[in-house]
């Protein structure tokens, strides 16, 4: 596969490390009431989708960016490539 | 119809012109005691072992292709009960005994061949951690040995033992593992649960379900409404899937599986080998084909089929530990879905829905676990109590902290 | 023998002729032969033994989908099993030897399988080999594993090498037939990238078969030119000899390119390369492949594809039979009579199913209507063929023709599903192609010459424009369509005699009948019942008639029967050029420290750790035993000094105004309120509340820290701390370098290090423990002014200092150290040693921290903060985590102190039976303490914590050990710490 990093340009798949669903970096509230709660549901439990699926890719062999992907899981089809940073910090995400 | 060697020569003296159909094509029932959802050879098994063990035979088994046509039939057919923990072990090791009387039980040969399987430590801490896994096999009531480098050496004098980048130091064999002709575990099974009066149903997808006030009642199908008083979903790749059409998230992801055999040769290979320092395992089959395989592929995916780079890094860790396979060509390579789960282990449990099941999160390790999925599934479904052996495959365990994760690697799942 | 069916002409080159043998018998060739080519050329026509039934078998093809002729090339390590020999280039002095018999070719012992075929049908095995149950692995199997296979490997390590490559292009052309030399002359003339791919040794496909021509010139001709124009062009490279045997996702396609394989020795030179070519667009030229027609006795020698025929006689100057019939459904069957009338080979007659035809045979060559081969005669080679209408016909060879099948692998390898063109009879790839590739030529179902090559150019001209580039004007080459009419005609009904479907794996029109029969029905049951096309072929020439048969059985069409799924490889890739250079022990990269030649030149002996060699202990001279080593670097230490090299251990420099919160969150216990120059344990867990990893981390500065990795997690450490960095904390001023192969560092622990270092260490600064006390950090300058920094830790639990410098004074640094140093005595030490120590003082390392380790199994409960956010805390609170009968890490002490423990060893109580329901826990380390003069271990054990001199049993049954141990501390020496404070 190929990934076209918003800063480096079309890369092989291959330099990249993959950790999964991107709804990872909706880390939850440590010291929330229900933090039990909502952190299992956090790490534990995935859409796991048919489709397009919004993922977090690293560029382990590059320049170290976390990417998130849109691919489609049944074609692989790559729809789009952003930062991970900007996407963290468009929903919100600060310090 | 019972098959024997007498059987042959006589159907051989008249044409062959007997033999009957292995299962029968039967329309769908309206209502059925159970629904097992899926024809791959766990849900085959489970309707196996219903009408054997449990004398449930009102029912179906739903498929949405062929049967047998998920990962039962795209497996590396690998059978092996080397677990190390105490949730794992004991359940892989009643689906071995289950293995070694498979044949006489289902009159159907599927060629379960004990010739061992050895994984090959590189290093102290490896040896370490192989011995306190063997030692844990052993008091499960399976079957280990650990060997040092001279044992590996008169065992598999053509692996790679003096130029290697990471020395051989030893291995943990097991000797009754071996493996399987995996479509035959499934024709076995089918034809088994198919005599008993089971419905195998193929060409008929479960699009729903039928959830009234907390409670299944029931399937919405392809070929229309089946009722049942259970359904039992057991879908592999496809669990998140099936389970989200009853609104369930599961703490599984969808991953591909690359296998690899090449062209025929004459025997080369006793066992089955697995490279502790690479990602690579190889067995020959009774064809002559070499066997082999790595890692998953990484990345979700439903597409049965994978890419470059793991093709590749199986071929080092293939050339790297047995050089002499160089001039054998691959022949094929495919693709199956693993149901890839949080822990690396099973489930084989019953849901928040009354009356729905849940049976998945079999990793790239579904294969040898077929029977003992089967009879447990088969026991849970009969009695509403979890199968002694598989007390730990509950869909709750994360919540609980209670996971089993045999290689430590924690809540992602590419890495099991 | 001479080359009594050697005939004029071809593209064989005379003036060079080879030798070569084939089963020990010398035989002669031309340069531009195949080996089968060369062995018809020499009148051998038996060539090797079916898989099952060990029937005889002959060359039937001229192509990559040759079932049959299948032989051992070379000899000793070089020996191929499986070589097409159709495909196989002739060399001077190549070897070649059939396989899959026992005795001779021509007699084979296993032929006795071929008697027995009525009992031996698709899937009998299925049926017997139970009773009784032990003799399926004593007796049935090997037996069976004995006769199975073909090919026999060496068993010595591959000689040759393999390179792997990696190509970009605009645009890649698979297949150069007329398709694709059309499409790749007008992409080469349009000035883009091109790269032209084909398996053959020389390009244009079918055109060096057939005698069509285009324009004045005969096809092979114009091939020959346009090759050569496209050679002259920078922008487009050709690669024949090379097979693209996958589409994978994005235009990136496997490809197989043969270097030497045509050679007699590859001199040192890669055997293969691997190419992965990354594609903007491509344009699949690959072809079709023709199939045969199913009757009796069909495998014989002597039977060969219509096209192959017309191959042997035109391309490489060989006759397959001295007087050939033809049997065909299509107008190329005639075609066939006339290339051999032409060649002066007698044609015994043209057979067509059909009724009408609408071309004629060669003057004076019978032909029969509406006609059909119901047998054949002759047992290693044909002597007649016997017809419908009964009539027999003297014949030594049977061309075949069953029509075309377009070779659509390569688009349905991501899953796309080919359809059924009913004009056609045959299946012709679907919409669902991999992205970026069109498809022209006779892979597309365009079967005459005229419209490959217009199709070529048209497809190459719509992918021109797509990529933005203009078309070039001029001509394109242009042909007469040859008559291509066909019928739908599969197999031979009123044969008796069993017909073949799968010549490899004997597959029979019966096997499929049969497997109808037994309900085996969907094409994936077929396939996996009878092993139809899983042959080394996958099923090339069989597939079709096969599900064409099946079709007939069920009452359906053949699409609605369907395919099975085209996988990769298109044709089989050696594994070894798979694997490439990455074997040996450049398997993988190894890292050295820059104080690995000093260490070698102490005579270390040297471990693998992860990707790093470290030494392991520094043997002396009388020293037998890896234990003497080790036990006097262990003394050395802690009765004066020793030295270790610690570079491997992962080094991350955090900076920012937020470092300090951003550790506080990735560690468990607190980093708030670390001092400068002050060093801290830190204990890192995983978001599931697991140990992910421990190490040290010192405050340099008032934004800047240098953490400490275990080596096994260095790479995973700094993965997951960019992870929180940038996925969960984006706002935070915070910025990590891994800079472990910047620093090498070196340990300095026991008794006098610190006597040792101020001779190292410049005088400014001051060592003493009240100016610079445990934990303490700084930077410093040593040797007279070089940068270092000073960490006082310790995993020895002595008085210690990690010492570290910029990593191209490590060499320099160690032979400093050693030389102040050696008024003390002071030791290097491996990790032998390093070790036993921290053993010694219970410090947990990778045996412990499996993944599987919680805080509290490790008695370090009480670090993970619960009153701040980090990561692991909430998840660590779980009660299957918290578990009161759970493990904790403890000391084992042997009851009787003179034997020795071992690791992996399990614990039960004593007097109870050793199984999983009594399992206590394990053990995960141990060794010899030469302080205390016996052995130690760690391990987890049920409430450990509170069992402190209870003895239980570890039980290691593998090794066949009961031993007795008391449970102690972790601590076993000083466990008050004094010595490091010192």
């Amino acid at each position: 596969m190929i990934i076209h990093h918003p800063l480096l340009g079309p890369r092989d798949a291959a330099e990249f490390y993959v950790l999964g669903d991107a709804a990872l970096i909706d880390r939850p509230d440590g010291q929330a009431e229900d933090a039990a709660e909502r952190f299992y549901g956090y790490l534990y439990l995935r859409d796991n989708p048919a489709g397009e699926h919004r993922e977090l890719w690293y560029h382990e062999q590059g320049d170290r960016s976390w990417l998130v992907v849109t691919r489609d899981t049944l074609t692989h089809e790559i729809k789009k490539v952003e930062l991970a940073r900007d996407v963290a910090l468009q929903k919100g995400r600060g310090q | 119809m019972h098959f024997s060697g007498f059987k042959i020569i006589k159907e051989a003296l008249t044409g062959h012109k007997g033999w009957k159909p292995t299962w029968r094509t039967p329309d769908p029932k309206t209502e059925y005691d159970i629904v097992i959802v899926g024809g791959g050879g766990h849900g085959l098994a489970t309707a196996h072992y219903l009408a054997k063990v449990h004398g449930i035979t009102n029912v179906a088994v739903l498929e949405k292709g062929w049967l047998g046509s998920g990962n039962i039939g795209r497996n590396t057919t690998i059978v092996r009960s080397n677990y190390l923990l105490p949730g794992n072990e004991p359940f892989y090791e009643w689906s071995m005994k289950l293995w070694e009387g498979l044949e006489q039980d289902l009159n159907y040969n599927a060629m379960m061949s004990q010739r061992g399987i050895l994984n090959l430590c590189h290093s102290d801490a490896q040896r370490d951690a192989f011995a306190r896994r063997g030692n844990a096999m052993i008091m499960a009531g399976a079957d280990a040995v650990l060997l040092d480098e001279t044992g590996v050496r008169d065992m598999c004098p053509y692996l790679d033992f003096d130029n290697a980048r990471f020395p051989i130091r030893g291995g943990l064999l097991q000797p009754r593992a071996g493996t399987a002709r995996h479509d035959a575990v499934a024709w076995g099974y089918a034809r088994g649960a198919d005599s008993r009066g089971v419905d195998i149903i193929q060409i008929c997808e479960v699009t729903g379900f039928q959830i009234e006030k907390g409670v299944c009642k029931g399937v919405e199908t392809s070929r229309g409404r089946i009722g049942a008083k259970k359904v039992a979903v057991c879908v592999a790749g496809s669990s998140s899937r099936v389970m989200e059409q009853a609104g369930m998230r599961l703490p599984i992801e969808s991953h591909v599986l690359q296998a690899f055999v090449s062209e025929g040769l004459k025997p080369v290979l006793p066992g089955v080998i697995t490279f502790g320092a690479g990602h690579f395992y190889i067995s020959q089959s009774d064809k002559g084909g070499l066997v082999f395989g790595g890692d998953i592929d990484g990345y979700n995916t439903y597409a049965q089929r994978g890419n470059l780079p793991v093709v590749e890094d199986v071929c080092e860790g293939g050339m790297a530990i047995m050089p002499m396979i160089g001039r054998a060509r691959m022949l094929r390579m495919w693709g199956g879905v693993m149901d890839m789960s949080m822990d690396g282990s099973p489930f084989i449990d019953k849901t928040p829905i009354e009356g729905l099941y849940f049976n998945g999160g079999w990793c790239y390790g579904g294969f040898k676990a077929t029977p003992a999925s089967g009879w447990c599934y088969a026991h849970l479904l009969a009695t509403d109590q979890p199968h002694p052996v598989a007390t730990e495959y509950r869909l709750d365990r994360f919540r609980r902290g209670r996971m089993i994760d045999e290689r430590g690697a924690g809540a992602q799942p590419n890495l099991h | 023998m001479t080359q009594v069916f050697r005939i004029e002409g071809g593209l064989i080159n005379r003036a060079k002729p080879l030798s070569f043998q084939f089963n020990g018998r010398a035989m002669q060739g031309y340069e531009g032969d195949t080996l089968a080519s060369a062995l018809l050329a020499n009148g051998q026509r038996l060539v090797g033994r079916s898989f099952k039934y060990h029937r005889p078998r002959g060359i039937f093809t001229a192509g990559s989908e040759e079932p049959n002729a299948l032989v051992q090339l070379r000899e000793g390590a070089f020996q191929e099993p499986n070589t097409r020999a159709t495909v196989a280039e002739l060399f001077d002095g190549l070897t070649a030897r059939s396989q899959n018999h026992r005795g001779s070719l021509e007699f084979d012992l296993m032929a006795v399988n071929d008697l027995l075929s009525p009992f031996l049908t698709a899937g009998f095995y299925y049926k017997t080999f139970m009773w009784p149950k032990a003799f399926w692995e004593t007796l049935y199997e090997p037996v069976i594993r004995a006769a199975a296979g073909l090919g026999r490997l060496s068993m010595e390590e591959d000689p040759d090498k393999y390179d792997k490559g990696f190509l970009h292009c605009d645009l890649l052309v698979i297949g150069a037939g007329p398709a694709g030399l059309s499409a790749a002359l007008l992409a080469g003339r349009s000035g883009a990238r091109v790269i032209l791919a084909d398996e053959d040794f020389r390009m244009g496909g079918r055109l060096n078969a057939e005698t069509l021509a285009i324009g004045d010139q005969t096809g092979a001709d114009w091939a020959a030119s346009t090759v050569a124009e496209l050679a002259a062009m920078a922008n487009v490279s050709l690669m024949p000899r090379t097979t693209v045997y996958g589409a994978y996702d994005h235009g990136i396609y496997g490809a197989l390119e043969r270097r030497t394989d045509h050679l007699a020795h590859s001199n040192g030179k890669p055997r293969q390369v691997l190419w992965r070519i990354y594609s903007k667009r491509t344009v699949l030229c690959a072809g079709a492949t023709e199939r045969p027609i199913a009757f009796g006795n069909n495998d014989r020698p002597g039977v060969m594809l219509a096209g192959a025929v017309r191959a042997y006689v035109n391309r490489y100057g060989a006759a397959p039979g001295k007087r050939v019939a033809v049997f065909t459904n299509n107008d190329d069957g005639w075609r066939t009579a006339h290339d051999l009338a032409a060649k002066g080979i007698a044609v015994a007659a043209v057979i067509d199913v059909r009724e009408k035809a609408g071309v004629t045979a060669p003057n004076g060559v019978e032909s029969f209507l509406g006609c059909r081969v119901v047998d054949i005669k002759g047992r290693k080679g044909i002597k007649s063929v016997i017809l419908s209408n009964g009539q027999a016909i003297l014949t030594d060879c049977l061309a075949v023709s069953g029509g075309w099948n377009p070779n659509v692998h390569l688009t349905c390898h991501q899953r796309g599903k080919p359809v059924w063109r009913e004009e056609l009879n045959a299946f012709v790839p679907g919409r669902d192609l991999p992205v970026g590739m069109v498809v022209a030529g006779a892979a597309k179902g365009e079967m005459t010459l005229g419209a490959a090559l217009k199709d070529g150019a048209d497809q190459a001209a719509e992918v021109l424009t797509a990529l933005g580039r203009s078309v070039p004007a001029g001509d394109r080459p242009t042909a007469e369509d040859e008559p291509s009419t066909g019928t739908a005609f599969w197999y031979v009904k009123e044969s008796s005699k069993r017909a073949w479907l799968d010549l490899q794996n004997d597959v029979t029109v019966k096997d499929v009948k049969l497997s109808q029969q037994e309900g085996f029905r969907s094409v994936e049951h077929l396939k996996r019942y009878t092993t139809l096309g899983m042959a080394t072929d996958q099923g090339k020439t069989a597939n079709i008639p096969a599900l064409a048969v099946m079709a007939d059985c069920t009452g359906k069409t053949i699409p609605e029967t369907g395919t099975t799924i085209f996988r990769p490889p298109y044709t089989p890739v050696p594994i070894g050029a798979l694997g490439g250079r990455a074997r040996g022990r450049n398997f993988r990269p190894t890292r050295l420290t820059t104080s690995h030649q000093w260490a070698q030149d102490q005579g270390a002996v040297f471990v693998e750790v992860g990707p790093w060699l470290r030494a392991q202990w520094y043997p002396k001279e009388g020293e037998t035993h890896w234990r003497d080593s080790v036990d006097r670097e262990v003394k050395g230490t802690r009765r004066s000094v020793g030295i270790c090299d610690v570079t491997t251990l992962g080094k991350i420099d955090v900076q920012g105004r937020d470092a300090a919160e951003f550790l506080n969150r990735v560690y468990a216990n607190g980093f708030a309120k670390l001092a400068v120059g002050r060093v801290r344990y830190g204990l890192m867990l995983r978001e599931d509340g697991m140990v992910m990893d421990d190490g040290t981390t010192a405050r340099l500065g008032e934004c800047h820290y240098v953490m400490t990795t275990t080596t096994a997690n260095a790479v995973n450490v700094f993965r997951h701390l960019e992870f929180c960095r940038q996925c969960l904390w984006p706002g935070m001023d915070v910025h990590i370098i891994s800079a472990t192969e910047q620093f090498a560092q070196y340990a300095v622990a026991g008794p006098n290090a610190r006597n040792v270092l101020q001779k190292i260490v410049d005088p400014e600064f001051d060592l003493s423990n009240e100016g610079f006390p445990f934990m303490a950090c700084g930077e410093v300058t040593v040797c007279g002014g070089t940068q270092a920094r000073l960490f006082r830790i310790s995993f020895s639990g002595e008085l210690a200092y990690e010492v570290a410098v910029p990593a191209r004074y490590g060499d320099a640094m160690i032979r400093a150290l050693m030389q102040a140093g050696a008024e003390y005595d002071a030791v290097p030490y491996g990790t032998e040693a390093l070790s036993v120590m921290r053993i010694e003082k219970g410090h947990p390392v990778g045996n412990e921290l499996t993944g599987q380790t919680t805080a509290r199994d490790l008695g370090m409960a009480r670090m993970v903060s619960k009153k701040k956010d980090c990561i692991g805390n909430v998840l660590s609170e779980r009660d299957g985590l918290n578990d009161e009968d759970g493990l904790a890490l403890v000391g084992f002490k042997p009851v009787d102190r003179s034997r020795s423990l071992k690791a992996g060893a399990h614990f039960v109580a004593k007097g109870k039976p050793v199984t999983t329901e009594n399992d206590e826990g394990w053990m995960s380390s141990v060794a010899y303490s030469p302080e205390l003069g016996h052995a130690i271990g760690l391990g987890f054990i049920r409430r450990g914590a509170e069992r402190h001199g209870e003895i239980v049993v570890a039980a290691d049954l593998l090794r066949g050990e009961l031993t007795e141990v008391e449970i102690t501390s972790a601590h076993f020496i000083d466990p008050e710490g004094e010595r490091l404070r010192g």
